[in-house]
């Protein structure tokens, strides 16, 4: 559900860059108050109010959690400290522990499948049926509209279903492909570990669709179209304007939507637990959900964070992309 | 964006407004192929009890007893659902209005710091916050309380709604405001009765999505509750789903149920959305 924050922020961004005419006003009425100091310092202050609220929210629930995950990284943190209150310091012992550990290579991987296989789907078929909807034809609006029912729907809901759909022996998918004659027995979606990752990995496809196609929708809406007018008196058309005319003018909006989507995919977790749980055998076990089985089952908060660290790590490497994607879009 | 200046809508006429049902009719096939899972909610929810019989494939005798035990069952889930939506749509709002007002017309030092922080915090996996939240969660006693999980789930809707209420008052001509100051009004009071009332739009769509953000956690329900006390429905389904399912009808029963938000939402906010996101381009 997350995902939907990525619009409103490209959204924010589209409406701030539309809105930055105010700017030279905004700074001009400003520019007279600086005369009178004492009123300025008061007046300061009351602004500074109204953000105080949500600086302190912003820095109890991203800011502490952060701080304290590094903290608890390097302590031998476990059910024991709730009652002792005592967390050894262990130095980077957690980290050994959990980078050392078998699983991880196997997390890592599921990570990078998971995240690779579930982004190229989305946006591969999201810039498909965008490229479709931007046609004229009755009934297009509501019909994109919606499209987005996947992505609005809880998570756990969507999982629930699809575990329903995938079902080995009554589940809608196998009696459909036993209906066409495909199949004789039941494919064990979820519950074989070569086929497991790749079913999560198509229903979070599943999921991802509806935000690559809003998105990219958006970004299309914005080629002119003389750019095609003029291409088509060149003999571009069809695919030749796609990727001379569409992709070049559409790049800026797809390095966004694939960042993004890399970004939140790395996080994923309801999913997962959802469908699979990270089963069978670790086969769709990933860094996000190794880190809540190590401090939520096992109990070993330490490690836990010490993995959770990882997973930021990670994540903010992409963070660094996604700023300077979205650096012009948001704001100055 | 370097393309919206040329994103001016010059030419709509230059290709002509045919009727195309052929295109439709394309369109209907993929929505019906991208929606099946939800039609097979639907479906599976009105089949009778059971657990050899097959769902069939249309609900020609609907049956509601999976709706009668999802009901009875995860009724007070979902009740609690949905008192905790609406505490994490106060608190969002009542803290992402000011500051959004605050990040569109003063140019306070540190705005940007801000907007940056908001931004970053979007990159911090759910699953980090929930690990350190639930030791300090655990010495404040907020564990299995309808508060804590109101203050965590807002989590996922405070920044949004920063940024989208912020983006629309962007857009919201500065006469207005610095009129009301001039006639003497106080900053709360120009924000109050006349900077609000004219973002009502984006702060439905805030609210709404905040709504929806928290309706769907699923995460901070699963780390922070460790009793049956408070119980949101997201986790009542995961529990369901847990174990061997031998009742599939209730628990899509409780799935259709945990998803009437988001279909509300789509069909009903339609231009809440469309108002957030074009508000400040109107101007």
């Amino acid at each position: 559900m997350s995902l939907t924050t990525d619009v409103s922020q490209a959204a924010a961004g589209t409406a701030a860059g539309k809105g930055s005419r105010k700017h030279g006003r905004g700074s001009g009425s400003a520019m007279q108050v600086p005369r009178r100091r004492p009123r300025h310092r008061r007046e300061r202050i009351f602004q500074w109010l109204f953000l105080v609220p949500a600086v302190v929210y912003m820095a109890l629930f991203f800011g502490y959690p952060v701080a304290k995950n590094v903290v608890m990284s390097f302590q031998d943190y476990t059910t024991a400290t709730f009652f002792t209150g005592e967390a050894p310091w262990v130095g980077l012992a957690n980290y050994v522990t959990v980078l050392s550990s078998s699983l991880f290579s196997t997390s890592l991987l599921n990570t990078a499948l998971f995240t690779v296989g579930s982004i190229l789907g989305q946006f591969v078929i999201g810039l498909a049926l965008a490229v479709f909807f931007r046609r004229k034809f009755p009934l297009n609006g509501i019909l994109r509209s919606l499209l987005l029912l996947p992505w609005l729907l809880p998570l756990i809901v969507s999982s629930a279903v699809w575990r329903w759909i995938l079902d080995k022996d009554s589940g809608a998918l196998n009696r459909f492909l036993g209906d066409l004659g495909i199949i004789d027995t039941g494919i064990p979606w979820l519950t074989s570990t070569s086929l497991a990752l790749i079913a999560v990995v198509g229903v979070n496809i599943w999921i991802g669709i509806p935000f690559n196609l809003t998105i990219l929708y958006g970004g299309l809406q914005e080629i002119p179209d003389e750019l095609y007018e003029a291409g088509s008196l060149d003999g571009a058309t069809g695919w030749r304007a796609f990727w001379h005319i569409t992709w070049p003018m559409l790049r800026p909006v797809v390095s966004v939507v694939l960042v993004l989507g890399v970004v939140y995919t790395l996080k994923v977790l309801d999913i997962i637990l959802g469908l699979t749980n990270g089963g069978p055998a670790n086969s769709t076990q990933t860094i996000a959900t190794q880190s809540y089985a190590l401090s939520f089952h096992e109990f070993k908060f330490g490690e836990g964070a010490a993995l959770g660290n990882v997973l930021v790590i990670i994540s903010l490497v992409f963070a660094v992309l996604y700023l300077r994607a979205s650096r012009r879009a948001v704001d100055e | 964006m370097t393309t919206q200046l040329k994103a001016l809508p010059a030419s709509a006429a230059a290709l002509p407004a045919r009727k195309n049902w052929g295109y439709t009719a394309l369109a209907i096939f993929f929505l019906a192929v991208m929606l099946f899972p939800v039609y097979w909610m639907v479906n599976a929810s009105l089949q009778p009890n059971g657990t050899t019989l097959e769902t069939s494939w249309l609900p020609l005798k609907p049956d509601f007893t999976g709706y009668a035990t999802a009901i009875n069952e995860q009724g007070g889930n979902l009740v609690t659902s949905l008192v905790i939506s609406l505490g994490s749509v106060a608190l969002s709002l009542a803290i992402a209005a000011p500051a959004a007002y605050a990040l569109a017309y003063f140019k306070v030092r540190g705005a940007g710091l801000v907007l940056f922080a908001i931004l970053i915090s979007q990159m911090i996996p759910g699953i980090v916050v929930a690990n350190a939240l639930y030791t300090a969660y655990n010495d404040l006693g907020l564990l299995n309380s309808i508060p804590g999980l109101i203050l965590a789930d807002s989590a996922h809707g405070i920044p949004f709604a920063i940024l989208i209420i912020r983006a629309f008052m962007n857009g919201m001509p500065a006469s207005v405001i610095e009129a009301a100051r001039v006639d003497g009004a106080g900053h709360i009071r120009a924000f109050w009765s006349i900077v609000l009332p004219l973002s009502r739009n984006s702060l439905i769509t805030a609210g709404l999505f905040t709504f929806l953000f928290a309706w769907s956690d699923f995460l901070f329900a699963l780390t922070l509750t460790t009793t049956e006390a408070v119980r949101p429905v997201t986790l009542g389904i995961f529990q369901y789903i847990g174990a061997y399912v031998n009742d599939w009808s209730s628990v899509m029963a409780t799935a259709v149920l945990a998803s009437v938000p988001a279909i509300v939402l789509l069909v009903a906010a339609q231009k809440y959305i469309a108002a957030g996101t074009t508000g400040g381009a109107v101007k």
